[in-house]
């Protein structure tokens, strides 16, 4: 059976993921990158979405618009990695629950999640159609002075997924983890 | 259009179809590279990702619709007869295909000025669309390589240039140590290209050429064909799986490309593409006959 989380989330509903775990979001999703980390963190700008107990995805999307409504043609997620630097203050001002990517993240965001109980979470990448297909509604497009992909989107989705949690609130790391398997294997070549 | 002849305007056209199209499809060789691996998969959450994939790419065709949201920086590889009826204008040409399929594929938005941060909104930017040029002579035939570069395996790529002393085995090494912990970011399965000569610039220049290549084809040299092959192995052993959450193999195939270098310097560079290898080759005769290579079936 699918397990699907709603918006707002709770502690509840987080402190039960164990890395690995497959669930499914449902309600409000933000997309925020490289920029959009970067002006909330540093330059303190805050977006009229709400953030608190909401879920945030790293993604930069393809979106046409059509009279002054944002549709997306195609999303997916970028490298999480990247938004390493701001993560932990970034989970700590908004209170987002749940940061969707790809790939892994590192020590900060890893103690960020068992600070303020959030998770880490991997939408499988260059799946953006499958993506816009559980994309309901784009809600409002915000910060599109920083050009369409780093724009601050706000979605209504229905069971976006698959989303296989990474980091949990206990602090278990998936790709840490998998770096470890992975480099002892390169070491046996 | 305004300021191009007719056959200028049915390269233009043809080229947007051609952007489209490596958009929106893979080519052949990727599809079934990645079928084989689907096939071969025992793990489940490996195999339930390959699934995501192919489910993917149908609904990128039902809908008509680009594959992964990162259509890339548009990159050409230009192999131009010196006899070719457009060569002159053939850049502008290629740009104009590129702001025009921004607007009908639609492409995302991906040529950011640098220093002054701004994204132009066009995927036109200073030296992009990114060309690469190869003049032959004797020729009035066209072969136009499109490759989609996206940010996710753009990020991992690495170059440096060692003592000769390290040896081979440090090419080794590097590539492993790079596909290991930054590749592993990067929408795994990969295609692995591998460039060595004597500085950084010509390494990583022929590392990008060789993810271009067939995937599986071997180096015409019989020694670097066998590196490419313990590479192979040796990569796939590690198991990085899709999206690197673990799996039977690791790569969809490694190339190297060489040259020879400088008796003091060995540089290595290693590039990498995504699954979604989004490249497509087409051949244009000096009658503008347009061939596509890589993708059965198509035609523009």
């Amino acid at each position: 059976m699918k397990k699907i989380l709603t918006t707002p989330l709770r502690d509840d509903d987080i402190i039960s993921l164990r890395v690995g775990d497959v669930v499914y979001l449902s309600g409000t999703l933000v997309t925020a990158r490289d920029s959009g980390h970067k002006r909330r963190v540093m330059e303190g700008v805050i977006p009229s979405t709400d953030l608190k107990g909401g879920a945030v995805f790293h993604a930069g999307p393809i979106t046409k618009k059509t009279g002054d409504k944002y549709e997306i043609v195609a999303i997916g997620p970028t490298t999480s990695m990247r938004m390493e630097k701001y993560e932990s203050d970034f989970i700590s001002l908004t209170g987002a629950k749940m940061i969707i990517g790809k790939g892994g993240m590192g020590a900060n965001t890893t103690a960020a999640c068992v600070r303020d109980k959030a998770v880490h979470c991997v939408f499988p990448g260059g799946c953006a159609v499958v993506g816009a297909s559980e994309v309901e509604e784009v809600v409002s497009a915000e910060w599109l002075d920083l050009g369409m992909p780093e724009a601050f989107y706000t979605l209504k989705v229905k069971e976006f997924g698959p989303l296989i949690v990474s980091i949990d609130t206990l602090g278990n790391n998936l790709y840490d983890q998998n770096k470890k398997v992975f480099n002892q294997r390169k070491q046996q070549k | 259009m305004e300021n191009f002849n007719v056959n200028e305007k049915r390269f233009i056209s043809a080229v947007e179809k051609a952007l489209d199209v490596a958009a929106k499809k893979l080519p052949d060789d990727v599809v079934a590279r990645l079928s084989e691996m689907r096939d071969s998969e025992t793990s489940l959450s490996a195999k339930a990702f390959y699934d995501c994939y192919f489910e993917n790419m149908d609904k990128a065709t039902e809908l008509s619709r680009p594959i992964c949201q990162d259509t890339g920086v548009v990159n050409f590889y230009v192999k131009v007869g010196t006899h070719f009826p457009l060569i002159d204008s053939l850049e502008a040409l290629l740009v104009k295909a590129v702001e025009r399929a921004t607007q009908s594929v639609p492409l995302r938005h991906n040529a950011v000025e640098t220093f002054v941060e701004k994204n132009t909104g066009t995927n036109l930017g200073t030296k992009v669309p990114y060309i690469e040029w190869e003049v032959v002579p004797h020729s009035s035939e066209l072969e136009l390589t499109i490759y989609l570069a996206g940010g996710g395996s753009s990020l991992p790529g690495r170059a440096t240039v060692m003592v000769p002393s390290a040896g081979y085995e440090a090419i080794t090494e590097f590539v492993l140590d790079t596909m290991v912990n930054y590749g592993i970011n990067a929408c795994p399965p990969l295609v692995v290209g591998v460039g060595v000569g004597p500085c950084v610039a010509s390494s990583a220049r022929l590392a990008k050429k060789a993810t271009l290549r067939t995937l599986g084809s071997r180096n015409s040299s019989e020694v670097v064909a066998k590196e490419e092959q313990k590479l192979f192995d040796t990569l796939n052993k590690i198991g990085i799986g899709p999206q690197g959450l673990g799996g039977r193999e690791s790569v969809m195939a490694v190339h190297i490309e060489n040259m020879a270098r400088h008796p003091s310097s060995f540089g290595v560079a290693v590039a990498f593409g995504c699954w979604a290898h989004r490249r497509m080759t087409l051949k244009i005769s000096d009658t503008l006959d347009f061939k596509v290579t890589t993708h059965k079936g198509v035609t523009l």
